[in-house]
């Protein structure tokens, strides 16, 4: 406990803007075949240091086959209302899921170069107290830490549907299921609110029999992955809302809600449409009457290729699809980051209008068919993944795996880790930055980035910007 | 020290123990400005801190009103001051060493307020810290007014807690609506973050001190 609100927690998104620079990334590392140990990179990101775009110390756990994916932080912005009633939490630990193991690891960074292990949650408990499998997404809220899960119970997590579980944001004890009423909602992946406004949106991938052993291409073009968003009311932990986005959209993953809290719309990615391999985002916005609504902003299209050039996942379509696997919002809400792993592009569009998003800016790197070079001239493999930003929105940092058995379908063969940056120009534009291109050691695979004091996909506000 | 001397000091407490809980961001001032933000309107402002104050005033009135029911049993007077002295201390040592805030505060949606103001007042036992002011303020009353008849004591007391619950509940309001506003209209939220105190040990050591004190002025 602090005697002041910690220096990383900022009332508003302008605020966080303006706080000092990030020093340091980290980074998960994992092992796609499990011969190895999972870990955590720290990754200097200063660019005054003599360590920079390195990484200066690795984390390695204890376990092997966690499969590493995302993360988040034990606390947040978010503890600065009073309505939470734990302002003076510090942010100090990372909560990293295994996804495959479903066990938990609290790791203390309170040196951030030198992490250690504060707490092992296995999966046993993890079964025995949610009913859940398959951790994922973690978001520091008014109840405590917010976990979402992509599978139920049983050994292949179908026994009844995934969702949310709340663990305590000091302890670290699994509290329970959170949702009271679930309505529609069966399957999950990503979710975020607006506290002020106390309302949750969740997002759906697949069950874990469609994705563990690798895209099941029949689900895919029968549209059985997920295609609809859910809408709760936060604190009833209930669902007043479900949107289909349509079957052909399919796969839903990442839900980005406006930082600014006063504003009520948000976006939410859409890995494929069946009917056209185009990529989307959806723009969704709450009605003065407190309803919801979505519509289609932004469609990427596939890109004609030779089979020869294909996977043999893709060969029979003669394209190369763009694959929007994550997307990201700049705290000012003003630049919304797409990630096509297909096509290897990373896109950045200007959403100052939310409904008319246009795009400002665009790296190529990697990709099924280009495989673009780093502009360092080095090989950049697979495609631009799980990106995130500076603070200040200067900054753009992406990995390039998506998940290991999905990776060696999309890319045959082994692309190795690696972390990259641009830089983002005053009024948009994207250009990477030469000197920074972080390899992963041999054998590991590079997943989410979190930014030493928060970034912009942790963060939750509670008064919007002036 | 003299009667008048006394009430005017346990009056003096009375409003002192307001601004004290009216200055705390963890008694709800920025929510108010919150509320106006996110509504882009300053009555908003008003209307949250009216909703504070009420739930405030209620959470004073729950607690004070049963010690008033419990003074007509006037030849135990000395006991029920020296009971709630220790029922102060004994929540004061408690909150010393139970840190955890109650996790069913924050199930509270932020649209119900007054609510939420009333549960977090409960919860911290900031009507409790009242308990030994009122009832010595009573004891002032009564030995200014000699022996009066039970029924005329009840209603005096009665009036006493109504009276106590305002002014503290009004000086809360007024000190927390006055950051409230400063804050909304020219500090800017970086205040916040820089006034707010962790004053979990400090408010658990304040009730042992109120519980404190009366104990050593019970006659």
């Amino acid at each position: 406990m602090n005697l002041r609100p910690d220096p990383t927690f900022h009332a508003t998104p302008k605020l966080a803007m303006e706080a000092p620079a990030e020093t340091l990334a980290f980074t998960l590392m994992l092992s796609p075949d499990g011969s190895q140990p999972d870990g955590l990179a720290v990754v200097d990101v200063d660019p005054s240091s003599m360590s920079y775009g390195q990484i200066v110390h690795q984390l390695i756990m204890p376990h092997t086959g966690d499969e590493f994916h995302h993360f988040g932080w034990n606390a947040c912005s978010s503890a600065l209302s009073p309505l939470t009633g734990h302002a003076f939490l510090e942010r100090r630990y990372l909560i990293i899921p295994g996804i495959r193991s479903s066990r938990i690891y609290v790791i203390d960074v309170k040196e951030p170069r030198a992490p250690k292990i504060h707490k092992v949650i296995e999966p046993e408990e993890v079964f025995a107290k949610t009913g859940y499998s398959r951790p994922h997404t973690i978001h520091c809220g008014p109840e405590g830490i917010y976990v979402s899960t992509l599978g139920g119970g049983g050994p292949d997590g179908t026994d009844g549907p995934p969702g949310i579980f709340i663990m305590d944001c000091e302890t670290f004890e699994i509290r329970g299921r959170y949702e009271m009423d679930r309505g529609r909602q069966n399957k999950h992946y990503d979710f975020w609110w607006n506290l002020p406004r106390d309302y949750m949106v969740s997002s759906e991938w697949g069950l874990p029999p469609q994705y563990e052993n690798g895209i099941v291409a029949e689900d895919l073009l029968s549209n059985k992955y997920g295609h609809s968003i859910h809408f709760w009311k936060l604190r009833e932990r209930r669902n007043v809302q479900t949107i289909d986005l349509g079957e052909n959209h399919q796969m839903a993953l990442e839900v980005r809600p406006a930082h600014d809290p006063g504003k009520d719309y948000g976006f939410v990615g859409v890995v494929v449409d069946t009917t056209n391999l185009q990529g989307a985002i959806f723009t969704w916005w709450r009605r003065d009457d407190g309803t919801f609504e979505a519509k289609k902003t932004i469609t990427i299209d596939p890109q004609p290729a030779d089979a020869a050039d294909l996977p043999d996942l893709l060969k029979g379509f003669g394209a190369v699809p763009p694959l929007v696997t994550d997307i990201d919002l700049s705290l000012d809400d003003r630049f919304l980051y797409v990630s096509c792993w297909g096509t290897g592009e990373m896109l950045q569009y200007d959403v100052s209008d939310p409904m008319a998003p246009k795009l400002a800016g665009k790296v190529e790197i990697g990709g099924i068919v280009k495989k673009t070079p780093h502009p360092n001239g080095k090989v950049f493999g697979y495609g631009p993944q799980m990106v995130e930003i500076s603070r200040d929105g200067k900054r753009v940092y992406w990995t390039n795996s998506l998940y290991s058995t999905w990776d060696d379908q999309f890319y045959p063969g082994e692309g190795g880790g690696a972390m990259v940056m641009a830089h983002v120009g005053p009024n948009g534009g994207l250009t990477l930055d030469e000197d920074f291109f972080v390899a992963f050691p041999k054998g590991y695979r590079s997943h989410q980035i979190r930014l030493e004091g928060g970034d912009c996909s942790t963060d939750s506000f509670c008064y919007p910007s002036v | 020290m003299d009667s008048v001397e006394t009430a005017t000091a346990l009056w003096g407490a009375v409003v002192a123990s307001g601004i004290y809980h009216g200055v705390n961001p963890g008694m709800g001032w920025p929510l108010a400005v919150s509320a106006a933000l996110m509504e882009r309107r300053p009555a908003s402002l008003y209307r949250a801190l009216a909703a504070l104050a009420a739930g405030h005033l209620l959470a004073m009135a729950a607690i004070l009103f049963p010690f008033t029911a419990l003074l007509f049993l006037a030849e135990w007077q000395r006991e029920i001051q020296v009971g709630a002295a220790c029922l102060v201390i004994g929540l004061g040592l408690y909150l010393m060493v139970n840190r955890r805030h109650p996790r069913f505060l924050a199930r509270v949606p932020p649209s119900r307020l007054a609510l939420w103001s009333f549960l977090a007042a409960m919860a911290h036992g900031a009507g409790l810290m009242l308990v030994p002011i009122y009832l010595g303020i009573c004891a002032t009353v009564e030995t200014d007014a000699g022996h009066a008849a039970a029924a005329d004591l009840m209603a005096g007391n009665a009036r006493v807690a109504a009276l106590v619950a305002l002014v503290h509940t009004l000086a809360m309001t007024l000190s927390g609506g006055v950051l409230a506003l400063g804050v909304y209209e020219w500090l800017g939220l970086r205040f916040l973050s820089r006034s707010w105190f962790n004053l979990d040990l400090f408010w658990a050591a304040s009730l042992i001190l109120v519980g404190t004190i009366s104990l050593a002025f019970v006659h």
